[in-house]
């Protein structure tokens, strides 16, 4: 048997919000100790190796390699400038490999398979497949795994069914919150590393979720930061400060505070903070911000010059609006109503006092005969009359 | 107490644990980490304060307050909340006046808003205890909460 490295002991290290995932790597455990595929002397050699669980405690930036074995240690998980690499000096001071679970599973289909063979799927530089977690707003749902190369529009339109409801796909956030939006025009690409690097995306988590015209971009941005900026663990000033300062920017377009100078200062920002982070958290948090500036701009300048949401989600932007002539006067809205902001009687048009409503869209969800519309909010429509 | 703090520091002596798994074995036996325990085991085996305090305070996982008797973890996760994971915070707020990390007066119902459950293909999720409940919106929520006891 021709050794390459030698390994006492792995790791598994899991989210402890992933329970199932958890409970099915602690079956597998138990049953590879008992049939002497791990532990001391396997399957009669002498070469042992222990497997460990490990759960999370709940933060972003343990993905990030370093704050990862940090956490292992039992340390906050906070990140270490590199060199030396982990695999230089890693866990507990020893050369530790850190990878992804799945990357490890094409390990022994490498070795029983054949390079060769494995390299048949996929491009020449993506090799292989990939799992991907498709969600959002397609009909099909689910884990996919399909062979690197192929075209996002297949994943998308021929495994996910296209859009639910007949509404309009308009991207795919892919890889997580680190990940970066790719809209429609270029659902031909192929999916793989090189092509979603070119595209200011990363392929990160895995995570493909799908986004209709329902879904605000510059919403979904704001919310993207939002995140990172909780996670970000504090360490280097760029990510600590820097998405802070970029969160705050977003939330003022959102509530149509902002100026066509703060896209600038966006773009500015993210760049910043992506050549100066300390780890890859920071290195790639500006992503969905850079991205839907990239390719959702008149999104943003709607919310920021012409004050209205194109999807109608952003609050400060909207206003519900019952339509005389649909209106029955069948009271269900008025009853849900949580703050009473309803008027009208029984078979009467009811009418939507602006000033008491605070847009929660329970009214518009529950209305059978689709009186409840959403208009630009009043404010704004008059300014922009004027 | 006094039996239930020799058992914790016996299993943390013979386990050799590490801050962070004492934190979480406080988390797993109490359902949050009751600071009158931690400061005595910190005593006990010679630990910073100041260095198990930065280890609770980063990790989302553990919380110092008394939880409810139904813990509901709310995915907030990209899938769920561009499938309407914010509706479902803002129903509970509403109607329960929960707030993220905070229990109902009843001490019924505690409220977390987590990153990801990772049942994104059942989108928007929501964890009570250690159920599962998918395809949520704001009614079949409310119904799965009132049918609790």
């Amino acid at each position: 048997m021709d050794i390459l490295l030698v390994l006492k002991k792995g790791y598994f290290y899991i989210r402890a919000e992933y329970p199932i995932a958890v409970e099915h790597i602690q079956k597998a455990l138990e049953v590879c100790y008992n049939l002497g595929l791990c532990g001391r002397n396997i399957l009669g050699t002498n070469f042992n190796f222990d497997i460990e669980l490990k759960k999370g405690a709940g933060a972003f930036v343990c993905g990030e390699e370093t704050a990862l074995i940090a956490s292992i240690e039992g340390k906050r998980g906070m990140p270490k400038p590199r060199p030396p690499f982990p695999a230089e000096k890693g866990l507990y001071g020893s050369p530790t490999c850190v990878n992804n679970v799945e990357t490890f599973v094409n390990i022994p289909i490498i070795i029983n398979e054949g390079a060769e063979n494995f390299a048949k799927l996929g491009t020449e530089k993506s090799g292989g497949t990939k799992i991907f977690s498709l969600a959002g707003k397609t009909k099909n749902t689910g884990l996919v795994e399909v062979p690197l190369g192929i075209p996002l529009a297949k994943i998308v339109y021929d495994i996910g069914g296209g859009a639910l409801n007949g509404r309009k796909i308009k991207g795919v956030q892919t890889g997580g919150p680190s990940g970066g939006c790719i809209p429609v025009e270029f659902f031909n690409t192929p999916v793989d590393y090189e092509t979603f690097a070119e595209l200011g995306s990363i392929m990160g988590s895995g995570g493909m979720i799908v986004i209709d015209d329902t879904v605000c971009i510059v919403e979904l941005a704001r919310y993207f930061t939002e995140f990172v900026q909780k996670e970000s663990c504090g360490k280097c000033v760029p990510c600590r400060i820097g998405t802070k300062r970029m969160l705050e920017i977003l939330e003022k377009i959102t509530k149509a505070k902002a100026e066509v100078e703060d896209l600038t200062t966006l773009e500015m920002l993210g760049n910043y903070i992506k050549e100066t982070s300390l780890c890859g958290l920071g290195q790639t948090a500006p992503n969905p911000v850079l991205t839907t500036i990239k390719y959702f701009r008149d999104e943003y300048i709607a919310h920021i010059v012409d004050k209205i949401c194109p999807a109608a989600v952003c609050k400060e932007l909207i206003e519900y609006y019952i339509e005389p002539t649909k209106c029955v006067g069948c009271t269900v809205c008025l009853k849900n109503c949580p703050v009473e902001a309803i008027e009208g009687k029984t078979k009467q048009t009811h009418k939507i006092n602006i000033l008491k409503c605070i847009k929660c869209g329970i009214c518009f969800t529950l209305c059978k005969y689709k009186a409840i519309t959403v208009k630009q909010a009043t404010i704004y429509a008059t300014e922009n009359k004027n | 107490m006094e039996e239930k703090l020799k058992e914790i520091i016996d299993v943390i002596r013979i386990n050799k644990l590490s801050y962070l798994e004492i934190l979480q074995l406080l988390q797993e036996k109490f359902n949050f980490v009751p600071m009158d325990y931690l400061n005595k085991i910190c005593e006990m085996l010679e630990i910073p304060k100041s260095k198990i305090y930065g280890i609770l305070t980063f990790y989302s996982q553990f919380s110092t307050n008394e939880r409810g008797k139904y813990l509901i973890r709310i995915c907030d996760g990209t899938a769920c909340h561009v499938k309407g994971a914010t509706k479902l915070i803002e129903m509970l707020k509403r109607n329960y006046h929960l707030e993220d990390g905070k229990t109902t007066q009843d001490k019924k119902f505690t409220l977390q808003v987590v990153a990801c459950l990772g049942g994104c293909f059942l989108a928007p999720v929501c964890m009570i205890n250690s159920h599962y409940h998918g395809s949520l919106d704001e009614n079949k929520l409310k119904n799965i909460l009132e049918s609790l006891k």
